[in-house]
């Protein structure tokens, strides 16, 4: 409406204020579903504007110009609140941008606000966060997945086009496929992990929710690539992963493991994803037959591998350098031990508690050593069946959404949630969610096609190909627009 | 499990009713991760990282050259404490 009331003269300045006005209602969207959602902690009204006004200024073109987006509180902002939805950094601003916020700014991308997570990304459902739980927009009595649950929400909700969000068992993948979005985890090593505050190092990756696989896309060969800050960023070419979204598909060979479509998954999702994998047959993928047979030891080796690493990570927290200081400590061991005692909640302190406990003296080879050589079997089994096939079929999550409160007491049925994801992330190869149908009680479900590494381009072929084919048109009762 | 002890391990004072909490919680969970023991992984090469053979290959030498990095002031900027350039913490003994 703007551009009508001004002179052809003058499109720069009419340009400038498109950015403002877009990134202004972006904002409003966020506010005003965030009384129903919790998924934004922060919203960066202020920052936000002065980027879009500086923006408009700009007459440089930039891939992801005026592009509004949602960050995971776990993914350093400088000058923003990054609290990993904890306690224990509650106030903490970080000094440094992510080298994905980097990247993504120097784009031309909006950073909207900061999203709603389980407490240091531990968790399948968001009710571990220290902020209070985040609501699914399809059903607010429902969990949204976790532990990126805030983003999923956010891009779920229409807020924004993509959020970044991370994984280390399927944390983008399950509320992706909770909230009827799409989730890409990347290669490790794909992206920079320069500026994630560390759970597990060997498994975190930072991964792309969009409400569309072209934004998927986007913004992935934005921050994919080489970083000088992190030494386990890949030395590999980064491909237009937009201009390979509509290739032909036909011949690609899609493998699907009959031991994953048995015991613990809902009916109505196995039929959902049977339904897909035939919808690729039609689109003239041809469908084999392959094994995994160590994939079901997947999230017992996780809970083994995440948690040893997370014990180490999160010794950082002691009240010395940075956050919360618990107050009346006396002498400094004691310091350490209510700092962290009243900083962490529950499930955190849980999986620090299996970390030490599985590496402490005596245990290091009956779990720690045990769990590095099955996790070699995972991969295994992946490469064998990439011998056969170049992706594989299986459900993102075994159920659709459940209901806030209704796993919570019982952390062993939480983690189940991740048994279709986690595998992944041991291997370290790339998987996406894709969305698929809907259930009789209204709730969205997706498949996830897992590639070889590197495959993350192929992986957003197969993904923007099916939903062109099928689309998923459905929207959330709570809704931006 | 002795959860307490496991707690002092891992500098976690946690309370009574915590530990009847956490318990039963983590030796299910230990039962579970102890089915990777019905594997026979004899002569298997533990996997130590997430990084691929390519990761592996990426060089990770650079030049010694001074480059910007945090302020001290920075640095001490987050802290709880921070008297004259160092972080302050109570007395240690």
């Amino acid at each position: 409406m703007t551009l009508l009331r001004i002179d052809a003269g003058r499109m720069n300045d009419s340009r400038l204020l498109m950015i403002k006005s877009s990134i202004e209602k972006t904002l409003d969207n966020a506010e005003r579903l965030n009384t129903e959602l919790n998924s934004f902690l922060s919203i960066e009204r202020e920052s936000a504007l002065n980027r879009a006004s500086a923006l408009d200024a700009d007459s440089s073109e930039l891939p992801l110009k005026g592009y509004p987006i949602a960050i995971k509180d776990n993914i350093c902002t400088k000058g923003l609140r990054t609290s990993c939805g904890s306690r224990i950094l509650e106030n903490y601003h970080a000094h440094y941008d992510a080298t994905a916020v980097s990247r993504l700014v120097d784009a031309g991308a909006v950073i909207v606000g900061k999203t709603n997570m389980d407490e240091f990304a531990m968790g399948s459902s968001n009710e571990g966060s220290a902020f209070g739980p985040v609501k699914n927009p399809w059903d607010i009595t429902r969990v949204p997945g976790g532990s990126s649950g805030g983003s999923a929400a956010a891009v779920a909700s229409g807020v924004v086009p993509a959020a970044l969000g991370s994984e280390t068992g399927g944390s983008v993948r399950q509320p992706a496929s909770l909230c009827g979005i799409f989730g890409l985890k990347p290669t490790y090593g794909r992206i920079s992990r320069y500026g994630l505050v560390a759970f597990a190092s060997s498994l975190d990756n930072i991964a792309i929710f969009g409400r569309t696989a072209d934004d998927v896309a986007r913004v992935l060969g934005v921050i994919a690539g080489r970083d000088l800050l992190d030494s386990t960023s890949a030395d590999v070419p980064v491909p237009d992963y937009s201009a390979g979204l509509s290739a032909d598909i036909t011949g690609a060979k899609i493998g699907v493991a009959k031991e994953l479509f048995g015991e613990g998954l809902d009916p109505e999702v196995r039929q959902l994803v049977e339904t897909a994998i035939e919808n690729y047959r039609n689109l003239g993928a041809e469908i084999v037959e392959i094994e995994l047979p160590h994939a079901r030891y997947g999230i017992a080796v996780y809970y083994i591998i995440a948690t040893a690493e997370a014990s180490s990570n999160l010794a950082r927290y002691d009240g010395v350098r940075y956050g919360f200081r618990a107050e009346e400590a006396g002498e400094l061991r004691s310091m350490y031990f209510k700092t962290r005692e009243e900083g962490f909640g529950p499930e955190v302190k849980r999986r620090i508690m299996l970390g030490t406990y599985v590496l402490s003296s005596g245990y290091y080879d009956a779990y720690y050593a045990k769990a590095q050589k099955v996790r070699a079997l995972v991969k295994r089994d992946y490469l064998r069946a990439f011998e056969k096939c170049d992706f594989i079929a299986t459900p993102t999550s075994p159920t659709p959404a459940f209901r806030i409160g209704e796993r919570s007491d019982d952390p062993l049925a939480m983690y189940l949630s991740d048994v279709y994801t986690v595998s992944a992330n041991l291997a370290g190869i790339p998987a996406i969610s894709v969305p698929c149908g809907i259930t009789d009680a209204g709730l969205p479900v997706g498949f996830q096609l897992v590639g070889n590494f590197w495959s993350e381009g192929p992986l957003l072929n197969m993904a923007a190909r099916y939903s062109a084919e099928f689309p998923f048109t459905e929207k959330p009762s709570v809704f931006a627009d | 499990m002795d959860v307490r002890k496991v707690a002092k391990l891992a500098h976690l004072e946690i309370t009574d009713e915590e530990v009847a909490l956490y318990t039963p919680q983590m030796e299910g969970i230990v039962k579970y991760i102890e089915q990777l023991n019905e594997l026979d992984t004899e002569g298997i090469e533990p996997m130590l990282g997430g990084l691929t053979d390519e990761g592996i290959a990426t060089r990770v030498i650079r030049d010694d050259e001074i480059r910007p990095s945090l302020r001290q002031q920075d640095a001490l900027g987050e802290a709880p404490s921070a008297v004259e350039g160092h972080f302050q913490v109570p007395k240690v003994l």
